[in-house]
């Protein structure tokens, strides 16, 4: 490992209060660059609790494990050793209880949308729906078949559509990366 | 196993249960017996417990609907002799609304399966400990593999938002299907106008 920087730099003495606030804006790499030169200023660190939250969240989505089909062997791919979701903070719980996302991976057929329905019930907020592969997003190639569902989005609101026949592993990470960003833009709001 | 040898099998097998034979034949290798309805479970039994043919698996069970014949459908049962390494097709054709006596007191495999012919061609069996479906949607109407079944269905599902469930609505599409494959002998133009009285131009 390279030299440890000390804790107190002569640099961060001269500067004392003459601090820059933290910039406005989603880039999780300026953010925390940021957030640790007033650490080590300052001691203690002034945000809005809104990126905390948002940075905290999208760098830790759990899904619950919701395989349906062939999506959910590239969805498998993309947890395992080659492409890693771990790295993202990604983990498959097998409990919807403890789950931040439901990615929807293979053909959603009558007889499990209202299952489905239930389990997108039983996460908790803030929740998200990643649809994966044709037949999620819209019945794809059974889409005149007497038992598929049209699509995923007839029975839960979808934050991300993956497409693909099945989807490759990259495009379902970038799929999530998509929906990373879509949670640190988001902007919570209580009146009291 | 050669033609030949099959022939031999299939006149052995003709000489032993003949009456229970409507007729058998050897085709692409393969030996077929369309059996009497009443007695398919008695023709199973001789061929399971036939010392020399020793047919002790039954490999499947499926139905086949030939629309537009008096005797409307077949059930088709496929035969494994381990010992011999021998393969068997036993058929029995069956009018629509008549039941074929079961056949799970010779091979308890032929249980689900034969759930299976019954939820996807509506063929009801006799004395079936079990007979519900166990394929389709739970309350499901009509037996989607009947070639008179449409391909889309009666009903689609969405999830309703004042009631907070999932509701079966009547199938409204904004694309109808269209099929282009008119080489086909169940979709091409003969039937169509024939059986459906459609005319697909």
């Amino acid at each position: 490992m390279g030299i440890k920087k000390p804790f107190l730099t002569e640099e961060s003495l001269r500067a004392g209060y003459d601090v820059q606030p933290v910039p406005e804006g989603t880039d999780p790499d300026a953010l925390l660059a940021a957030m640790a030169q007033e650490v080590t200023q300052r001691g203690f660190v002034v945000t809005q609790l809104d990126n905390l939250a948002a940075w905290a969240q999208s760098g830790s989505i759990w899904p619950v494990s919701f395989g349906l089909a062939c999506c959910a062997v590239e969805m498998m791919q993309a947890a395992a050793s080659r492409y890693d979701l771990d790295r993202f903070g990604i983990f498959f719980r097998p409990s919807p209880r403890q789950a931040d996302l439901m990615i929807v991976a293979g053909t959603l057929c009558n007889k499990m949308a209202a299952p489905m329905r239930k389990v997108y019930d039983q996460m908790a907020e803030p929740r998200y729906v990643i649809s994966m592969g044709s037949c999620a997003n819209g019945g794809g190639y059974y889409h005149y078949s007497y038992s598929v569902t049209r699509g995923c989005d007839r029975i839960v609101p979808v934050d991300v559509y993956v497409p693909g026949c099945p989807p490759t592993a990259e495009a379902l990470i970038y799929g999530i990366l998509q929906l990373q960003r879509k949670i640190r833009r988001e902007k919570h709001f209580a009146r009291g | 196993m050669a033609s030949q040898d099959l022939k031999e099998l299939g006149t052995m097998i003709a000489d032993e249960i003949g009456t229970d034979i409507l007729s058998w034949s050897v085709d692409f290798n393969e030996l077929m017996m369309t059996v009497e309805r009443a007695s398919i479970a008695r023709v199973l039994l001789y061929l399971r417990d036939s010392e020399t043919l020793q047919f002790s698996q039954l490999m499947d069970v499926c139905g086949v609907d030939y629309l537009g014949r008096d005797l409307r459908f077949e059930v088709v049962y496929n035969l494994l002799s381990l010992s011999h390494n021998i393969r068997l097709r036993i058929k029995v054709e069956v009018e629509e609304g008549v039941p074929v006596p079961s056949v799970t007191s010779v091979y308890s495999s032929a249980g689900w399966w034969e759930r299976e012919v019954f939820d996807l061609y509506g063929i009801p069996f006799d004395d079936h400990p079990d007979l519900r479906r166990i394929l389709t949607d739970y309350g499901f109407e009509g037996h989607p593999l009947r070639k008179d079944f449409p391909l889309t269905g009666y009903v689609e599902v969405r999830y309703d938002e004042d009631q907070g469930r999932v509701v079966y609505e009547p199938v409204k599409l904004p694309q109808a299907f269209r099929t282009f494959d008119f080489e086909s002998p169940w979709e091409g133009m003969d039937f169509a106008v024939q059986t459906l009285g459609v005319n697909k131009g």
